[in-house]
């Protein structure tokens, strides 16, 4: 897990890079013409992230002063290994507290009718189409020490609990806004599930719970590995939600380099600590690309979602 | 595979399914009787309430009321993976993220067979459907044929008590369909175990069953061995659903059944009922002692025979199997004959319309 690697890139959410590549491989005049389909994306991408990228790239080895400084500074200076691992456990915890919840939850959407099917998906949807500052902040007031949850805990006995600023608020919240990337792929992996193919388990003499563990759920991995890695990926990189429901001393790698940048302007260190996240990132999605790989071969189907999303 | 080629008896009593918000019974208050070692069919169409049996049979329908007694056990409350019988369904099943082996293997695993033996039952069960090749292919790299074989060996290779089928055949086409029959019926030979056999397919039941349960909305109309439903069916749905058949009704009185436009003989109890005769016992020409006029309106070249199906002037439509040597043509003018002992008088059953549709041209 612990990958503290050289760097870069800042939280800046799905700008696909792969959806600028061009498909490139007629000769014909027509496939050329449509090459030019491209190019406004290409534009844009060069000229506002390659470019700026780069130029961060830049100034993480020139800044202060030329050489590898800044990277050697990440895995030496306590504060930004600290920040990097504290970041990878908190993005874990939340793909881990969003597979916990998301999983029944798409089961359940696959076995109710179809009103409550969409009352499910509604109920996901809604706060995914609600602004993320609205969301967040409704966090900040939700986990307040005299909040709604701890009126809620305390009416049950429990608490008060200190939320707000903590890394149990901030997973909470992280958790909440990540749902839907986990329910979405989980249960389309899930609709594609041949329900015979459980009975036919438990026919064949498997307990339950074997059913599921045998059958069932190998053949829900795709969607819960392609859940996983957009969770994982984007929690990595999460600016708002932590800064404003955590506290800076729990602050994310997003924050720390937002730190860098806003109040001590050192573009060099920010520029190797945003490479570093991206090179986990990128360690990250290739691991699971190859992980699927390997069971694509076996698992003919829904493997190839997780592939897609990747 | 057969250790012991034992095959237990199926009893259900007073079996009865109903489906919330249904306004009738699924299955409604089924008797039947699956003797040890028996193939027995469950035929009729569909929503006849025989897939819905089936199902209840294998646990994976909640029954209503009623008993099912495996042997002298009663089954009906017990989860499907303590009834230890072997389920083939119409879509195969199969798991798609094993191979073949592993497939075949799965129930070997559950019950916590040995690796050495249950690798000897897996290799035996797919040398029996003739996969043993294939093993190693993945539920994807085999055709429908070969995916049902696989599922076939699946579910007999932990000798189950009985083999339920739903529809195994249903996705395959016509000429798989025709090998796979042959091949359940030889595995039915050599497995000596119970089959229970879902169809709507009427040729698949006289080709493999032992005996044939005839399901209309619900209930059983009939139970016998193909022969008997054949030439003795108890009502005109049975009639018409098992094979071609001409149908007049009307009343009988006196061995004389009175169809309001014609007087036909036929031997049977007085009173309202239906005259059943098989294409195959009517013959074009005026012999016999009931002879009808027609016209020829289609005929159908079958080789050994041709199928001619005619309108007669009386009111209504039959169908005669003619091997005579000079063929008819549509709209020829012809005699359908046949003898008054060739036709069967059933129960003049409402429920005849429905067979209809599966394009038996009956007359009303």
């Amino acid at each position: 897990m612990a990958v503290s690697t050289p760097p870069r890139r800042a939280s800046r959410a799905p700008t696909e890079p792969g959806s600028a590549r061009p498909p490139g491989r007629g000769r014909g005049l027509l496939a050329r013409a449509t090459l030019l389909l491209a190019v406004p994306a290409v534009v844009v991408l060069v000229v506002f992230f390659v470019v700026p990228a780069l130029r961060l790239l830049w100034l993480s080895v020139t800044t202060p002063e030329p050489g590898l400084g800044n990277y050697t500074a990440i895995l030496t200076d306590e504060v930004s290994l600290t920040v990097v691992l504290r970041t990878l456990g908190m993005a874990a915890i939340v793909t881990v507290v969003c597979l916990l919840v998301a999983y029944p939850y798409a089961y359940l959407m696959t076995i109710v009718s179809g009103r409550w099917r969409a009352v499910l998906l509604a109920v996901v949807l809604i706060p995914f189409w609600t602004s993320l500052m609205a969301r967040t902040f409704a966090w900040v007031v939700l986990l307040q020490d005299n909040g709604l949850v701890n009126t809620v805990l305390g009416a049950v006995g429990i608490g008060p609990l200190r939320m707000l600023g903590t890394t149990a608020g901030v997973t909470v919240a992280m958790a909440q806004v990540m749902l839907p990337f986990v329910v979405l792929p989980v249960y389309t992996t899930m609709r594609g599930i041949d329900r015979k193919l459980v009975d036919a388990a438990l026919s064949l003499g498997a307990r339950p719970v074997a059913a599921f563990r045998q059958v069932y759920l190998p053949l829900s991995f795709p969607g819960v590995a392609a859940g996983a890695t957009l969770v994982m990926v984007l929690s990595l990189g999460f600016y708002v939600t932590p800064s404003l429901v955590g506290s800076p001393q729990q602050s994310m790698l997003a924050q720390f380099i937002s730190v860098q940048v806003n109040q001590l302007v050192n573009f060099g260190a920010a520029g190797a600590l945003a490479v570093a996240l991206l090179v986990v990132t990128l360690v990250l999605l290739g691991g699971v690309a190859l992980l699927t790989r390997t069971r694509g071969t076996r698992s003919s189907a829904g493997a190839g979602v997780a592939g897609g999303l990747v | 595979m057969p250790e012991t080629p034992t095959g237990a008896s199926i009893r259900a009593e007073a079996l009865t399914k109903v489906f919330k918000g249904a306004p009738a019974p699924a299955v409604d208050a089924v008797d039947l009787h699956v003797r040890p070692g028996e193939f027995m069919t469950l035929l009729g169409p569909s929503g006849s309430g025989k897939t819905t049996t089936l199902n209840m049979i294998a646990g994976f329908e909640a029954v209503t009321s009623g008993r099912i007694l495996l042997d002298d056990t009663d089954i009906a409350r017990l989860p499907p993976h303590r009834r230890d019988l072997g389920m083939v369904f119409q879509s195969y099943a199969l798991f798609p993220h094993m191979t073949a082996a592993e497939n075949v293997a799965f129930p070997l695993r559950q019950r916590k067979v040995a690796k050495p033996e249950a690798a000897r039952r897996v290799r035996e069960a797919l040398e029996l459907v003739h996969l043993d090749a294939h093993g190693d292919r993945l539920p994807s790299q085999l055709s429908g044929g070969q995916q049902q074989r696989v599922a076939l060996a699946r579910a007999f290779v932990f000798a189950p008590r009985a083999m339920l089928l739903d529809e195994p055949l249903g996705a395959l086409d016509k000429k798989l369909r025709e090998s796979l029959q042959l091949e359940i019926a030889r595995l039915h030979s050599e497995l000596g175990i119970t089959f229970v056999f879902v169809t709507h397919d009427q040729e698949e039941a006289l080709a493999l069953s032992d005996r044939i349960a005839v399901f209309r909305d619900g209930r059983i109309e009939q139970v016998g061995t193909p022969a008997e439903l054949y030439e003795t069916p108890v009502s005109r749905f049975v009639a018409t659903f098992l094979g071609d058949s001409t149908v007049f009704s009307g009343t009988l009185r006196g061995g004389l059944l009175d169809t309001g436009s014609a007087h036909l003989r036929a031997a049977g109890p007085d009173g309202a009922c239906a005259l059943v005769v098989r294409p195959e016992r009517m013959h074009l020409g005026a012999e016999g002692e009931n002879t009808l006029s027609a016209t020829v309106t289609d005929v159908v070249y079958q080789g050994a025979f041709r199928r001619v199906l005619v309108a007669f002037d009386a009111g209504g439509t039959g169908q005669v199997r003619d091997t005579g040597t000079t063929p008819v043509q549509a709209g020829d003018r012809v005699e359908v004959g046949w003898a008054a002992e060739a036709g069967v008088v059933v129960a003049d059953t409402p429920g005849a319309a429905a067979a209809q549709s599966l394009d038996d041209p009956v007359p009303a």
